[in-house]
């Protein structure tokens, strides 16, 4: 016997949320990455791993003696649209609260940690750096 | 645009050999790797308008690509090369001594360019050659034709 609409309407819909469930499942948070540097931090040495939200602040406004900070492309208020030092080409918002696809992508994440430490501090961060730059990013609404 | 203007530009893309767009100065940039790798820092510049052997040496240099470390993972940086070598523009006929890098450094572009005046290239909103998307609103897409050309005031 088929479905009545009633029915199969509502297996469609607990199809959908099933899949939202296990979409929300998969991607990663900024509270997920928070967790990871201070574990990774801690891992290192075990005085560290508590993040600090001031301390990203400085780090990411500092440019560490070479010519580029953080906020150089990303700007001083990570909640607005960036733009780069050189290029000038706009750069979505870094903090989470402006821009949601932000820390969701271990890979992305990784890359740019990699790319911009070498861009500002001509090395790559260390896991208590990340931490508490995205401590920072996370501080922000 | 009147007739006569229109055919001595086609006559003079022709000399300084601009690179050939398929549609009105459309171009392909619609590779997801590309786009994503390296159409973050600038937009995703048309690999009609570089030569393959300028791409080979722009790919073989990534560890310092203008001053940044753009390197790639393997798997990207395969598929980048594929997309940038299958859509690459013309070998210019008398090979340069170095692969030219810059896409701004060529003739041709001096030549489209050259009725904007220094004042313009240094608004705040242009800033560098290197940022097309300033005034070729859609830029991101491929899209170089006048009829989508802003300059920022």
């Amino acid at each position: 016997m088929p479905l009545s609409p009633n029915k199969s309407r509502a297996g469609v819909l607990a199809a959908m949320l099933l899949l939202l469930a296990a979409g929300r499942a998969a991607a990663d948070t900024p509270a997920d990455f928070a967790r990871r540097f201070d574990a990774e931090a801690r891992k290192l040495d075990p005085g560290q791993g508590d993040a600090s939200a001031a301390r990203g602040e400085r780090f990411f406004k500092d440019p560490h003696g070479g010519e580029w900070s953080c906020s150089s492309c990303h700007t001083a208020n990570p909640l607005q649209t960036g733009r780069h030092a050189t290029t000038g080409k706009t750069i979505a918002p870094l903090a989470p609260a402006a821009n949601a696809g932000r820390f969701t992508s271990p890979a992305k994440v990784e890359k740019w940690f990699r790319r911009n430490c070498k861009d500002v501090l001509s090395r790559e961060c260390t896991p208590a750096e990340k931490g508490d730059v995205l401590a920072y990013l996370r501080s922000l609404q | 645009m009147s007739p006569a203007r229109a055919l001595a530009l086609f006559a003079l893309s022709g000399l300084v050999s601009l690179p050939a767009a398929a549609d009105g100065h459309r171009y392909p940039v619609d590779n997801p790797a590309y786009r994503s790798e390296c159409g973050s820092c600038h937009v995703p510049y048309p690999p009609a308008l570089l030569p393959a052997s300028s791409w080979d040496a722009v790919l073989a240099g990534l560890q310092d690509h203008f001053g940044t470390d753009a390197t790639l993972e393997h798997a990207a940086a395969r598929e980048i090369a594929d997309f940038l070598r299958r859509n690459a523009g013309r070998e210019p006929r008398t090979p340069a001594p170095q692969p030219m890098l810059r896409i701004t450094g060529q003739r041709w572009f001096a030549r489209e360019h050259d009725e904007i005046a220094p004042r313009v290239w240094n608004r705040p909103a242009v800033k560098s050659r290197a940022n097309c998307g300033a005034c070729h609103t859609g830029a991101e897409q491929g899209r170089y034709g006048e009829g989508e050309l802003v300059v920022p005031k």
